[in-house]
């Protein structure tokens, strides 16, 4: 395989430069060659697409599959310019290689809900490209002129009547340039893009033989399970092997940088011996830290002026002299990402060469720390990207790949590290805690005269590029406080970062999870206060943010805003923007006479500009609420001496199949830009259900999660 | 340790590990079945739902020596070329997003449609415990009603 690989390499090449092309890595085809077919090797005329003389199409898919889409998007985008028959379809997933960084973050990542924008033109080319040298193959074939002839479903048929389909003129076309700048089509003409197509990796997600990260097995391999410091930042000061290397099965215990590998022949025999291991731990300084401790650190904080993030006319002026005032505070508590698929990977170190089996968000990185660990250059590390079983920002991570590489290169073998439900719970980088305080001033008619929003938080960029950070303002951690939409004349914004010694990562929508839920809510206090109907009041403040409008329009329209509802049901609104889409929810929601809050129908209006699939954009609503409404209803990671205090599913509840409400998605008809859709829907079902509860029972929820509401 | 010997999908089979062993581990690592996924190890989450003699059952915490003589499906013996009326209804449905989880929601919904063919709503919410993390519940109850209704 790895011969071949190189090979393939060599030759395309010599094709690629001549074809004034970029560096490619090839590949093995897939399937086996058709009866009758010309035989020869395919055309490859960029680094997406292989098409091959039995007419497969192969899409080099550079970004990971977590169960967005996106490895069905990506191929639409080629498959509509090229002309393609979307039957003969395959996918694969690329390499580690400069040529697939994402477009917008100039590494080879897979988040922001940003991978239809970034491959949005660059894709269409890569189709139309080919497109147009398959035309250019049949009109030098035929001898007409190339005007006479064009593409359709997989074939170049000439005016005249004849037709022949890509793989009959692959050999020719190999010979000819790829146009640089090939004509796209238009909207009108799409055949594929907006239409819904089904998933190409629905097949082999219903009988078992996709293949994830911790479904990976190479000849001669290993499986891991690391015992961690239960403290943050805590560290091995001494550990006694021998009841682990008592356990059958169990041949090697090695000390990494983050613990203790136990390393045997299986699982259970790994996770057995890595739970007899005796370790004495230096928990260091976070030992001393619990929830309680990190709650009043963000109280005292959020005395002090932050960073200004946003500051319009003079906030603190408006407020003194407005006819009425508010004053609240708001918490969100840290949150797990809780991937179905527990972290792994798997990897080998060789003297001459490494190899990587991950469930990646982040293969550009990976390599690198692959070329470090296993000290060979980068050529020499080659990344392998599993179906990711989940990842919503924590497999954008490299703790998980790092331990195997360490573990592979202290045992000379390749190994497979697998983390149990409570290793994943507990060693995690947390979607940060906040603190918020916010203060509104009302003129007599109840209109907003000002509004200030202090966000007090961890910052993930701090730790990941904290070249981004500067003069204390992280702009992501107050990303959705500072386009709060509302016609306010003075605005003030600011952020006091706050580092609390847990480990804060991206998770699903970031720091919108929370700003959106203070925003939210905070707006619909000030209806109420103004008297008003929250739907109406906020349209009302909407006229100069003509997106949001429309889908707050259209979700309340939907919803039936107004409507009468069984007895004891409530409604609740919110909006908002994130990755460049626009969301509106209105939950249905009763509260039980124990408190109990149930959520019984969610309609939901996304605008996210031009659509690729729309069976994807409303899968991607329905799983935004589920994970959204999850932590709202019972998402919450407490700390007690440094420790993460829950393990599991018990502890760290999931919304179930019971709990599930009816979700409507309605799509804006939009042709204004672009935005994401794996993470939009996440922000606005929080305050969406607990202006649903406030109107259920008058009271304000302003700490998440809303368990019992009492 | 003497070999423990059961039924995988119509083959016999024996293995020679710890009997407290979960199965979801022997099919995984000693039997290459990796189609049957591993959540939480503690049967609160479902990925790991096989059938044993018909019943659906959270493999994760089933030790293999309780399983000797008993007859093991997993999602790899529900059909040869995903044409069990389950399967077929989830992929007209669409229903995977990330997938993980599915081979146990689909063995969950495989054995509720094996004692109640036309299940209400009711009947899902009660059968269909199982923790998918994309949300894709909603396509799964249509699924099921779909694969009750003949696909």
């Amino acid at each position: 395989m790895t011969a071949h690989v190189d090979v393939t390499r060599r030759e395309f090449l010599q094709v690629a430069s001549a074809a004034g092309a970029t560096l490619v890595i090839g590949f093995t085809l897939p399937g086996c060659a058709t009866p009758g077919a010309p035989a020869g090797p395919p055309l490859e005329p960029n680094a997406w697409l292989k098409i091959g003389t039995d007419e497969s199409i192969l899409v080099i898919v550079d970004r990971s599959e977590m169960g967005q889409g996106i490895a069905t998007a990506l191929p639409m985008l080629l498959a509509e310019e090229l002309e393609a028959d979307w039957s003969k379809i395959r996918i694969e997933f690329a390499p580690a290689d400069p040529v697939y960084n994402h477009r917008l973050f100039g590494m080879q990542a897979t988040g922001g809900s940003a991978s239809i924008r970034a491959a949005w033109m660059p894709l269409r080319q890569a189709g139309a490209a080919a497109r147009e040298v398959l035309i250019d193959a049949a009109a030098q074939t035929w001898e007409v002129d190339r005007a006479a002839c064009r593409a359709e479903n997989g074939a170049v048929i000439h005016s005249g009547g004849r037709r022949l389909t890509y793989g009959h003129l692959v050999a020719t076309a190999r010979t000819l340039p790829v146009p640089t700048e090939p004509p796209l089509k238009e909207p009108k003409d799409w055949k594929i893009l907006g239409t819904r197509v089904p998933r190409l990796d629905t097949p082999p997600k219903v009988d078992g033989t996709a293949q994830f990260g911790i479904d990976v097995t190479v000849p001669g391999m290993l499986v891991a399970v690391v015992a961690r410091c239960p403290v943050f930042g805590g560290k091995v000061a001494s550990f006694d092997a021998a009841k682990a290397e008592a356990v059958p099965g169990v041949r090697h215990v090695v000390q990494i940088s983050s613990g203790i590998a136990v390393v045997a022949d299986g699982y259970w025999p790994a996770k057995t011996g890595r739970d007899a291991l005796a370790v004495t731990w230096d928990e260091g300084p976070t030992a001393g830290i619990s929830s309680a401790s990190i709650g009043r650190l963000f109280a005292q904080r959020a005395a002090r002026a932050g960073a200004v993030a946003r500051n319009d006319g003079n906030a603190d002026r408006a407020l003194s002299g407005a006819a009425s005032r508010l004053d609240a505070a708001y918490e969100a508590p840290f949150l797990a990402h809780a991937t179905m698929e527990p972290m792994n990977c798997t990897a080998h170190v060789r003297p001459d060469g490494v190899d990587i089996w991950a469930p990646t968000q982040f293969q550009g990185a990976a390599h690198q720390v692959g070329a470090g660990i296993g000290g060979v250059p980068p050529e020499q590390v080659k990344v392998h990207t599993t179906y990711l079983g989940g990842g919503f920002g924590r497999r954008f991570e490299l703790d998980f790949i790092q331990e195997a590489l360490e573990t592979s290169k202290a045992v000379g073998a390749p190994v497979k590290v697998v983390w149990s439900r409570e290793d994943d719970t507990r060693h995690e980088f947390y979607r940060p805690a906040s603190y918020h305080r916010l203060r509104a001033g009302l003129d007599g008619t109840g209109r907003p005269a000002a509004w200030t929003h202090r966000v007090v938080a961890p910052s993930i960029m701090a730790r990941i590029f904290p070249d981004t950070v500067q003069n204390g303002l992280d702009g992501e951690a107050v990303e959705g406080a500072v386009e709060m939409p509302y016609g306010v004349p003075n605005v003030h914004v600011d952020y006091v970062l706050t580092d609390t010694g847990i480990p804060v990562g991206f998770w699903r929508s970031v720091n919108h999870s929370f700003n959106a839920f203070v925003v939210e809510s905070f707006i619909d206090e000030l209806a109420h206060a103004a008297g008003q109907d929250p739907y109406e009041y906020r349209r009302g403040l909407l006229g100069n943010a003509p997106r949001y409008r429309r889908v707050l329009e259209l979700a309340a329209t939907q919803a039936g805003w107004g409507s009468p509802l069984p007895a004891g049901v409530f409604r609740g609104i919110a909006v908002h923007k994130s990755f460049e889409a626009y969301v509106a929810q209105v939950a249905e929601v009763s509260v039980g006479s124990e408190g109990a809050v149930r959520v019984h129908r969610v309609v939901c209006a996304v605008d996210c500009g031009p659509v690729v699939n729309p069976d994807t954009v409303e899968a991607q609503m329905q799983s935004g609420i589920v994970y959204g409404l999850t932590a709202a209803l019972y998402g919450e990671i407490g700390i007690d001496r440094g420790r993460v205090v829950q393990g599991n599913f018990h502890d760290y509840p999931m919304l179930r199949m019971a709990e599930m409400p009816r979700v409507e998605v309605h799509i804006v008809p939009s042709t204004d830009s672009q935005g994401g859709v794996g993470e939009p829907g996440t922000p606005p079902i929080a305050p969406a259900v607990c202006n649903a509860i406030f109107a259920a029972t008058g009271k304000r929820i302003r700490k998440l999660p809303i368990g019992q509401v009492t | 340790m003497a070999p423990i010997e059961f039924t995988v999908n119509g083959r016999r089979q024996s293995v020679d590990v710890a009997p407290d062993t979960p199965l979801l581990w022997v099919l995984r690592d000693n039997l290459g079945l990796t189609g049957t996924k591993f959540g939480c190890g503690i049967a609160q989450c479902g990925s790991c739902t096989v059938h044993i003699d018909g019943a659906p059952t959270r493999s994760c915490v089933i030790g293999i020596s309780t399983v000797a003589g008993k007859r093991v499906t997993t999602i790899e013996g529900l059909s040869r070329d995903r044409s069990h009326p389950v399967q077929r209804a989830w992929i007209a449905e669409d229903v995977p997003q990330c997938g993980y989880c599915q081979s146990g929601q689909i063995m969950a919904a495989v054995a509720l449609l094996e004692t109640t063919p036309n299940p209400t709503d009711a009947d899902i919410d009660a059968a269909m415990t199982n923790i998918c993390r994309c949300g894709t519940y909603q396509r799964i109850r249509t699924a099921i009603h779909r694969a009750a209704e003949g696909v």
